[in-house]
């Protein structure tokens, strides 16, 4: 990845409280266009704050939050959407009594409807399985194919930034492994994404680079195949 | 026979009032957990403008245009009024309070409630009034209709109007949820707030919009019951609790439920006042409320509320 890509996703010096208790500290990060990187760390860390402050859920206390260069801490989750940000939420999150085009259509609500079919096409061309299950709801589908319905919808918006949160939970191994190709795909085809993960092995060998948090502190950053050799990492992520 | 059609006809009529204003309670509470206490007083205020509109235009006797221009344009000024005070309520009474615990915001509803009700009855006194819907347009709305052939039941061309208002408010509403995309938005709303905002829904707009929406309904349907039957300041209050028992029976957040539950209410009120007495409609419609609260909280049309885990 050439350094020289503009960043599209900037986090400086981020203080996050939830009343009292502090839960990011000074975090910085930054995503560049068409980057696949991840942000690594165990349960508590402040992934999942790191996260909502990205779509401004979370408000943090002091720090910057910058989308394609532009301030955009003190927007609404909305207007940060509209400036490019799709994301796969934790738990999925899907309209369950919709329909899954349905579901789909609302990942692209802020574009016009006329030019959703080229994005379909798109979408059911990654997951065929989709296609079969357009009429049904969402909520009726199994957890595999509703992880689908989940990164179809992100899709729909056409994002420059995809947002990943927690994308291997609650999945069967063999399923993990198939949704980490289509994040690498999607990542191929252009689109730059931060996926926040608890499982280092299989977000590091796909991602460009990475960070980890930890108690709400970046304790490590750098390349993924140095993280991957990293001792700390390691002894702490990998369990070897 | 001929009495049992003469109250489904008044069950029709009231029910489809009574639909209207549930529709409200429950657009409102799909989206924000809200049980909107103040919707009955907007209703009254609906009643109130579409009474002063009439008088602007000339009164019941001698009203300076036609008579169907004299309904649409009486019904779309209380719909336009009530339109503005439900944004207002919204923006100042329930906002500020958007992530306050629960019950601060029913409690504002009630202070919004009282406000409303009192207000109207400092500005125009406790008196009832009525739109003298029997002189209006020289009787037109009252001497024509037909009699149901085979019996004695008159339906005057006002129940006509008034039921097939509601009726039409209601496809509207319906037509308006289902197939536009801020409908699309309302529901993906209801359903999980967070989740809308992902998708960029303005999940403000979309509360605006539920307000505008339950608020204009609730003004038609002030102007819809002041047609056929008196109003006064504080009648807001009962007529909202019944509003609220019909959202409670079909389901409260569920558009269908509210259409179900507002005629089951109408028919229910009407029967009890023609086969019981007249005194034992109010107590029966709360029993069947209690009795919904017992056994059947999530309503006719609502799903149990399952918590995620």
């Amino acid at each position: 990845m050439e350094v020289a890509a503009k960043p599209i996703l900037e986090l400086e010096g981020i203080n996050t409280f939830y009343g009292q208790i502090h839960i990011l500290k000074d975090v910085n990060l930054i995503v560049r266009e068409g980057e696949l990187v991840c942000l690594l760390g165990g349960n508590a860390s402040g992934k999942s704050t790191t996260l909502k402050t990205v779509l401004g859920i979370v408000r943090p206390r002091t720090g910057r939050v910058s989308i394609g260069g532009e301030d955009v801490t003190r927007l609404a989750t909305a207007h940060r959407i509209e400036r490019g940000l799709a994301i796969v939420p934790e738990n999925r999150r899907l309209f369950g009594p919709m329909t899954v085009v349905e579901n789909l259509e609302l990942g692209a609500y802020l574009r016009p409807k006329a030019d959703l079919k080229a994005e379909f096409e798109r979408v059911y061309s990654l997951f065929p399985k989709l296609y079969e299950r357009r009429s049904q709801l969402a909520g009726t589908l199994s957890g595999g194919e509703q992880q689908m319905v989940a990164m179809g919808r992100a899709l729909m918006s056409k994002p420059r930034l995809l947002l990943m949160d927690e994308p291997s939970m609650g999945l069967a191994p063999v399923l993990v492994e198939q949704n980490f190709e289509i994040i690498r795909q999607v990542n191929e085809a252009g689109v730059a994404l931060l996926v926040v993960e608890q499982n280092a092995n299989v977000s590091l060998s796909i991602a460009d680079r990475g960070y980890v948090l930890s108690t709400g502190r970046i304790v490590l950053e750098g390349p993924a195949a140095e993280l991957l050799q990293h001792d700390d990492l390691r002894k702490a992520y990998l369990g070897r | 026979m001929d009495v049992f059609l003469q109250l489904t006809l008044n069950g029709l009529t009231l029910g489809s009032v009574y639909a209207l204003i549930a529709l409200g309670y429950s657009l409102v509470y799909g989206i924000l957990k809200l049980l909107n206490f103040a919707h009955g007083d907007v209703f009254t205020v609906g009643a109130f403008v579409g009474f002063g509109a009439l008088q602007l235009l000339g009164g019941v006797a001698h009203p300076a245009v036609p008579i169907w221009l004299l309904l649409v344009l009486i019904t779309l000024a209380a719909m336009a009024v009530c339109a503005v005070l439900g944004v207002a309520i919204e923006r100042f009474a329930y906002r500020p309070l958007r992530d306050a615990p629960r019950i601060a915001p029913l409690i504002s509803a009630l202070g919004v409630s009282f406000f409303l009700a009192y207000s109207l009855q400092l500005l125009f006194g406790a008196d009832q009034r009525d739109y003298d819907a029997f002189n209006l347009g020289s009787g037109v709305l009252f001497m024509t209709g037909f009699t149901i052939p085979g019996t004695e039941v008159r339906v005057p061309l006002l129940r006509i109007v008034v039921i097939l208002c509601a009726f039409a408010l209601m496809v509207v509403l319906w037509l308006l949820v289902t197939r536009t995309k801020t409908g699309k938005a309302m529901t993906a709303t209801s359903i999980d707030r967070e989740a809308a905002a992902m998708m960029g829904i303005n999940v403000d707009r979309v509360i605006v919009f539920a307000f505008v929406l339950g608020s204009a309904l609730a003004g038609a349907a002030g102007v819809l019951f002041g047609l056929r039957a008196p109003f006064y300041p504080s009648l807001g209050f009962l007529v909202g609790l019944k509003g609220f028992t019909a959202a409670v029976i079909g389901g409260i957040g569920s558009i269908p439920g509210a259409m179900a539950g507002g005629l089951i209410l109408g028919f229910a009120e009407a029967y009890t006042q023609g086969y019981v007495s007249t005194r034992w409609s109010d107590l029966i419609v709360f029993v069947i409320l209690v009795t919904f609260m017992l056994f059947r909280p999530q309503g006719l049309f609502g799903k149990a509320d399952i918590k995620k885990v």
